[in-house]
């Protein structure tokens, strides 16, 4: 009987990581259906730009305010989270606060913890007002439907309660032991629980439920927390890391070249290739099915990967002057709908073992030409993104398939490209008339 | 005005050290035109050794590559390749943005290797060769306000060039709220320029004009001949086209010399 909670707790700790670690793997496959992209070189560089954007958060401080208040909340992620080691190693072998021989030191972390715990909740507080009482109007854009606002309000209350339990729980311990409780060994500093204690019954049993109480809670409330994040855009705080490493590293002005598309304009160009000669051996020639994008499967997986690490912030499209100026785009909802739809496929090739068609593609059913031709390529979204999201290369490659394989671009601009294949220019102008400018004053 | 064609040039025998990219809207756009020539007035007066493609030049493919033409674009931008490699260029010069960015970052895969330079920072590196004097006299206490260009600024990361160049006159440069990396895209990259809007409350330019007269500038300082097209209209739709200027830095410095 001694050891049921032992048990119990070895059973909750194994479920908790088996399904966090079964949902994550089907992340990681669903990633893996995009196109392969290589990102593999710069190591150097890369894990220097993780360092100082993920882990030192540096495209936070374009909005300075938010930029502290979140600072905060994953600074106490962090350091909270060394105690979650000691509530494991407690929880497993029955020992109260296990690391407690460390004395003065532990005193100090248990100390800045609670400190750290009561800012989160301040900060926590703020992030709630600004959404919904300032209701700040990046929070509110149209595709902040149900969920996506839920499931930011759910984490937020997610933090507020598992601080006060924290919090709650430490101040149970601290009369515990000054009653000098049996199992309660007197160690920790606690500069505010001390404060929640005095409101606290003085009765032993009590207190020992509620320390309890509040010590399962927490527990449960980290594994509820650590397996919530699969279906929330709140899996930003462990893809950020690798979103980061992986981003593309040059000028955000470069596109991509299309290699396929450059092997055909080379024969088209020059007569001396025949086009229907066997390629060399060794050299394959890889004839893509498709040009651009239409589904997800055309996506390269960084651009999926992005799609799992939206946190849905709406800085990108706070700044979007298109979305600014009432048009259909938002950046922010290319990468949910890129994410539903992949979470729709990935359900499907769940559910059938394989995916089997379902009729439905991103382009249309999830994301409109309209709001793809609106885009000005001016890439404030994509600076704006503190994880380094790339909203703009989804744009081009999805325009790219409308273009070249569906000769579906507005009007005007199939009259713009007609020009340019005949006379070298936008408009209709000869080529010959090109230096006549010197002639006039 | 001296602005030969590489081919004339090759004709006398000679070769030109840049290659001033002209690009479209430089060539035969009316207002983008005078920009070209104001260009030309401060090589000329500089005394640098350029020359235009002029006939065999075409299109750097920007505007095809972001409408999501890549067979276009890299056609535009073989045949370019081509001719820079025949009269074997190794720097270029660009009053546009988007021929700026495109020939810097997107020609090198497909075999282009120059460098390639903004005119505004080829003119920043004129005045500090001491080639290009500048008396800061005309425009002397003049607010001028200067609007990033998407291409240049965020694209490619450069703020601090054309700011550079305008410090040289005597005036009062006078930020917008949104500069910089923040700078609103004046509406007409990605294509854009070429086609009508798509539904929605306003245009971008209005938003962008509005946001530049809010700092009160006398001038508003472009260095993308698309933007300078936007910003005029926007500054044309308020009325206030007889007290507010648009003008190229190029237009800005070459009126000071």
């Amino acid at each position: 009987m001694h050891y049921i909670p032992n048990v119990l707790f070895a059973i909750l700790l194994i479920a908790g990581f088996v399904f966090f670690i079964n949902n994550f793997k089907k992340i990681v496959r669903n990633i893996k259906l995009g196109r392969p992209l290589n990102r593999s070189d710069r190591k150097g560089e890369r894990w220097k730009n993780m360092a100082w954007v993920a882990v030192g958060q540096s495209k936070m401080t374009r909005r300075p305010f938010p930029a502290i208040l979140h600072l905060i909340v994953y600074a106490g992620f962090i350091i909270i989270n060394l105690e979650f080691l000691e509530i494991i190693i407690d929880g497993l072998l029955g020992t109260h606060r296990v690391f407690s021989f460390a004395g003065e030191l532990y005193n100090f972390l248990i100390g800045s913890f609670e400190i750290l715990a009561v800012l989160v909740l301040i900060s926590v507080v703020i992030f709630w007002i600004r959404r919904m009482i300032i209701r700040i109007p990046r929070f509110w854009n149209k595709e902040m439907t149900r969920w996506p606002k839920n499931d930011a309000l759910n984490i937020l209350y997610f933090e507020m309660v598992l601080m006060s339990l924290f919090l709650i729980m430490n101040a149970a311990d601290f009369n515990l032991q000054n009653l000098g409780a049996e199992h309660y060994v007197k160690a920790g500093s606690y500069p505010i629980s001390q404060y929640i204690a005095t409101l606290l019954p003085s009765n032993t049993d009590t207190l020992i439920l509620l320390e309890r109480g509040t010590w399962w809670l927490h527990v449960i409330g980290i594994f509820i927390f650590l397996n919530y994040l699969y279906y929330s855009k709140h899996l930003h705080i462990l893809s950020a890391f690798p979103n980061t490493f992986f981003a593309n590293l040059d000028e955000v002005g470069k596109l991509n070249n299309l290699e396929s598309v450059t092997t055909e304009v080379k024969m088209m160009m020059d007569p001396s290739i025949d086009p229907f000669a066997a390629p060399a051996e060794g050299e394959e020639m890889e004839m893509p099915d498709k040009f651009g994008a239409s589904d997800v499967f055309d996506l390269n997986w960084v651009q999926l990967m992005n799609a799992y690490t939206c946190t849905e912030c709406g800085r990108c499209t706070s700044v979007c002057p298109a979305n600014q100026t009432g048009k259909e785009l938002s950046p922010r909802a290319i990468m949910m709908k890129t994410r539903d739809r992949l979470e729709e496929i990935g359900k499907n090739i769940d559910k059938n073992g394989a995916f089997k068609e379902d009729g439905k593609q991103l382009l249309n059913d999830y994301i409109k030409p309209e709001e793809l031709w609106a885009c000005t390529t001016c890439n404030a979204c994509v600076i704006e993104c503190p994880v380094q999201i790339d909203p703009l290369s989804i744009i081009i490659d999805m325009r790219r398939f409308l273009v070249m394989e569906q000769s579906a671009a507005p009007t005007e601009l199939n009259m713009m490209m007609t020009n340019i294949e005949n006379n070298g220019a936008p408009w209709q102008y000869n080529q010959l008339d090109r230096a006549n400018w010197r002639n006039e004053d | 005005m001296n602005a030969p064609t590489m081919a004339e040039l090759a004709t006398e025998g000679k070769k030109a050290d840049i290659l001033f990219f002209v690009g479209c809207a430089g060539s035969y756009d009316a207002r983008a035109i005078k920009i070209t020539k104001a260009f030309v007035k401060i090589l000329n007066k500089a005394k640098v050794n350029f020359a235009i493609l002029g006939a065999e030049e075409t299109c750097s493919g920007d505007p095809a590559k972001r409408a999501g033409n890549e067979m276009l674009f890299q056609m535009q931008a073989l045949m370019n390749i081509e001719i820079f490699n025949m009269y074997e260029v190794k720097k270029i010069v660009t009053a546009s943005p988007h021929a700026y960015n495109t020939i810097k970052n997107e020609y090198p895969q497909l075999g282009g290797k120059y460098e390639v330079l903004h005119h505004t920072q080829f003119i920043d590196e004129l005045i500090q060769e001491g080639k290009l004097e500048i008396s800061g006299e005309s425009f002397k206490g003049k607010r001028i306000s200067f609007h990033d260009p998407c291409y240049l600024g965020r694209a490619n990361n450069e703020y601090k060039a054309p700011r550079k160049v305008l410090k040289q006159l005597d005036i009062t440069l006078v930020e917008a709220d949104n500069n910089r990396s923040k700078a609103t895209c004046c509406g007409a990259g990605g294509a854009q320029m070429f086609k009508d809007a798509e539904k929605g409350d306003r245009e971008v330019f209005e938003k962008r004009t509005e946001e530049m007269l809010e700092v009160n500038p006398q001038i508003i300082a472009t260095a993308c001949e698309f933007c300078n097209t936007m910003l005029t209209d926007g500054v044309k739709m308020q009325d206030k086209e007889s007290e507010i200027e648009v003008l190229d830095i190029a237009e800005i410095i070459a009126k000071d010399l």
